[in-house]
C-alpha cells in the first residue's frame, strides 16, 4: 500500500499519494450520481406509507397497487408502444439521412444537417406547445400517431448524429468495391455498409426508444385520455404528493433503462 | 481531325458524366427529405405559425403587447432573471464538480475508466423524471438526507432542502453533470501525453505541468460541455415544476402556466420565440467564440 501511494501515477512523475485527494472528490462525486437512484429502488419495496430507507419491513405492496391499476398498466403500455413506435419511425429516416448526407456531396447538405439537429437545439417546450396548437387543428391531440411523430424528431438528431459518427470512420472504398463487381447502391448498403455499421444504428434505436419513453413535457400536452403516457401520469401525481407507487415505477424505469444501457456496452465492447 | 472529334466526344462524355454525378447527388440527398420534411411539418412549420401568433392581440390585429408586456412587468422581469440565475449556477457547479471527475475519469487504465464510466452514463441513461423524484424522496422534510444530518448531528432542525432554489439546484446539477462531463473527458482524452512529458522533462512539476500545459488543452471541451449544459438548462421544465414547489418559476413553467392557467397562446407564443432567440443567440455567438479560439490556437 505504502508502495502503491509512493508510486508515480502518470508521465509527470506524481505520485498516487500526492493524487489522494483527487481519487476521494472523484469517488464522492460518483456515488452522488449514482446513489439517488439505487437509493429509490429498495425503498419501492417498503411496507409503510411512507418511504423509508431502509425499509423496516418489506413487502410488494406497491407493486401490487401498481399492477392492480388499469390507469398505470394502460399508461405503460401506452409509452412502451410510444418507445416502439418511435424507434421504428426515426431510426430509419435518421439510417437514411445519414448515409444520404454522408454520401451525396451536395452543397444542400450541411443546410439539411443543421435542420436535422435542430430539434435538440430549440427548448422542448416550444416544440410542445407548437406541436399541440397544430395537434388541436388537425384533431391529432392524444392520439398515439401524434404522439409518435412529435417524439420521432426528438429522437432524430440522436440517431442523425450516432450513424454519421460512425459513417465517417467507415471506409466508403468498401461499397465501392461491392457496386464495381455489380451490386447495386442498395444491396451494397444492406450487404456491406449496414453490417459494419450495425452497433452504432443499434445504440440509435435504443436512444430512440428511451427518448420517447422517458419524454415528459411533449408527452404532457400531446398525450391524454387513453393514450396518456406513464411519465405524464407520473409527473401529475408528483405535483400533489409523494405516492410511493411511483417509487416502484421508478424502479422499474431504472431496471428498463439501466438494461438497455448495458446492452449498449455490450454491443461497444464486442466492436473491439 | 480526328484530334477534334475526339476532343468533342470527350466533351460530351464529360457533360452527361457531370449530368449524371448531380443527378446522383440529388437523389442521395433525397434520402435525407423524408427525415427533413418531417421535422419541418412537425416542428419548423409550427414553431412559426407560434412566431406568428405572437404578433397577435387578443382581438387578432398585429401588435407588440406581448412583448411590451414582458419589458414592461416586474413578474416577467423576475422570471427571466430566475431562469439566468439558476442556469449560471447550475453550469458553475457542474464545472466544479464535473472538472475533477473528468480528469479523474481521464487518468485511469482503460478498464477501470469504463467501468467508473458506467456511474456517469447510467443517470445519462436513467429517466429525468425519475431522477427528479428521487431527489424529491432523498431532500424532503422528513426525508433521508435530513434524516441523517440530525441523527450525525450536523443539522439540529429540519432543513428545508426541496420546494425552493436548494432542491431546485441540486436536482438540475445532478441531471447536467453528464453532459458536462462526458464531452470534457473527451477533449482530455485527446489531450497527447508527449506534451505532459516534454513538460516535465524540461523540470516544470506535476502542479506547474497540469496549470501551463493540461488545463489550457482542456478548455475547448470544458468550454462545449458548460455550453451544453447551460443552454440545456435555459429550457428546463421539470425539474423546477417538482422540486422548485411552485417557488421556481422558469420561463418553461411560465409557458406552461400561460397556457394551461390562462388560455394565453399569444403570451406563451411570445416567451417561447423570446426563449428560443435567447438559446439560439448563446450557441451561435459561441461557436463563433470557438471557431475563433481556434484560430487564435493555430496562431502560436
Amino acid at each position: 500500500m505504502t508502495n502503491w501511494l509512493k508510486r508515480p501515477a502518470s508521465e509527470t512523475q506524481i505520485t498516487h499519494g500526492q493524487r489522494l485527494w483527487l481519487y476521494f472528490v472523484a469517488t464522492v462525486i460518483m456515488i452522488l450520481l449514482v446513489a439517488p437512484t439505487i437509493i429509490v429502488m429498495p425503498m419501492s419495496f417498503s411496507a409503510s406509507q411512507y418511504l423509508e430507507f431502509p425499509p423496516r419491513e418489506w413487502s410488494l405492496r406497491w407493486y401490487e397497487h401498481y399492477l392492480s391499476s388499469p390507469a398505470w398498466i394502460d399508461a405503460t403500455w401506452t409509452s412502451l408502444k410510444a418507445g416502439f413506435l418511435t424507434m421504428c419511425v426515426a431510426t430509419p429516416l435518421g439510417v437514411a439521412a445519414a448515409y444520404g448526407l454522408h454520401v451525396s456531396r451536395h452543397p444542400l447538405g450541411q443546410f439539411f444537417y443543421i435542420v436535422l439537429i435542430t430539434p435538440i437545439m430549440v427548448p422542448v417546450i416550444l416544440i410542445a406547445i407548437a406541436a399541440f396548437y397544430v395537434f388541436v387543428q388537425i384533431r391529432l391531440v392524444n392520439s398515439l400517431f401524434g404522439l409518435v411523430i412529435a417524439h420521432s424528431i426528438l429522437a432524430l438528431p440522436l440517431v442523425l448524429i450516432v450513424v454519421s459518427a460512425a459513417l465517417k470512420s467507415y471506409d466508403m472504398n468498401q461499397e465501392m468495391a461491392a457496386r464495381s463487381l455489380g451490386a447495386s447502391r442498395f444491396t451494397a448498403f444492406i450487404g456491406i455498409t449496414l453490417p459494419q455499421i450495425r452497433f452504432s444504428v443499434l445504440t440509435a434505436a435504443l436512444l430512440s426508444f428511451l427518448t420517447s419513453f422517458d419524454e415528459v413535457i411533449v408527452a404532457m400536452f400531446v398525450s391524454g385520455g387513453d393514450n396518456s403516457t406513464l411519465t405524464r401520469n407520473m409527473f401529475n401525481a408528483l405535483r400533489d404528493q409523494i405516492d410511493p407507487t411511483i417509487a416502484s415505477i421508478s424502479t422499474i424505469m431504472i431496471v428498463i433503462s439501466s438494461t438497455l444501457l448495458i446492452l449498449s456496452q455490450l454491443f461497444g465492447k464486442s466492436r473491439d | 481531325m480526328a484530334g477534334t472529334a475526339s476532343g468533342a466526344g470527350a466533351r460530351a462524355n464529360e457533360a452527361l458524366l457531370n449530368r449524371q454525378d448531380w443527378q446522383e447527388r440529388w437523389a442521395l440527398l433525397g434520402l435525407a427529405s423524408p427525415a427533413v420534411l418531417t421535422v419541418l411539418i412537425v416542428m419548423v412549420i409550427p414553431v412559426g405559425w407560434l412566431f406568428y401568433l405572437s404578433f397577435l392581440s387578443d382581438d387578432g390585429n398585429f401588435s407588440l403587447e406581448h412583448y411590451d408586456r414582458m419589458l414592461e412587468s416586474k413578474a416577467y422581469a423576475r422570471i427571466f432573471w430566475t431562469t439566468f440565475k439558476v442556469s449560471f449556477l447550475t453550469t458553475g457547479i457542474c464545472i466544479l464538480l464535473g472538472y475533477p471527475l473528468a480528469y479523474f475519469l481521464s487518468q485511469l487504465p482503460k478498464r477501470a475508466a469504463a467501468l467508473c464510466m458506467l456511474t456517469v452514463l447510467l443517470p445519462f441513461w436513467t429517466s429525468l423524471l425519475v431522477r427528479t423524484y428521487a431527489w424529491l424522496v432523498l431532500l424532503q422534510s422528513k426525508g433521508l438526507i435530513n434524516e441523517w444530518g440530525i441523527s450525525l448531528g450536523l443539522w439540529e432542525e429540519q432543513l428545508a432542502l426541496v420546494h425552493n432554489l436548494t432542491g431546485t439546484l441540486i436536482g438540475m446539477v445532478h441531471i447536467m453533470l453528464p453532459f458536462l462531463v462526458l464531452p470534457l473527458y473527451g477533449s482530455m482524452k485527446a489531450i497527447s501525453e508527449d506534451y505532459l512529458k516534454a513538460s516535465s522533462n524540461l523540470g516544470a512539476g506535476p502542479v506547474q505541468t497540469f496549470w501551463n500545459i493540461f488545463f489550457p488543452l482542456s478548455l475547448p471541451g470544458l468550454f462545449a460541455g458548460a455550453l451544453i449544459v447551460f443552454v440545456l438548462c435555459l429550457g428546463f421544465f421539470v425539474t423546477p415544476a417538482v422540486l422548485g414547489g411552485g417557488k421556481v418559476i422558469m420561463v418553461s413553467n411560465q409557458i406552461t402556466n400561460n397556457i394551461e392557467l390562462f388560455f394565453n397562446w399569444g403570451a406563451a407564443s411570445a416567451l417561447g420565440v423570446v426563449l428560443l432567440a435567447i438559446t439560439l443567440g448563446i450557441l451561435f455567438a459561441a461557436t463563433r467564440l470557438l471557431n475563433l479560439n481556434r484560430i487564435l490556437g493555430a496562431g502560436h
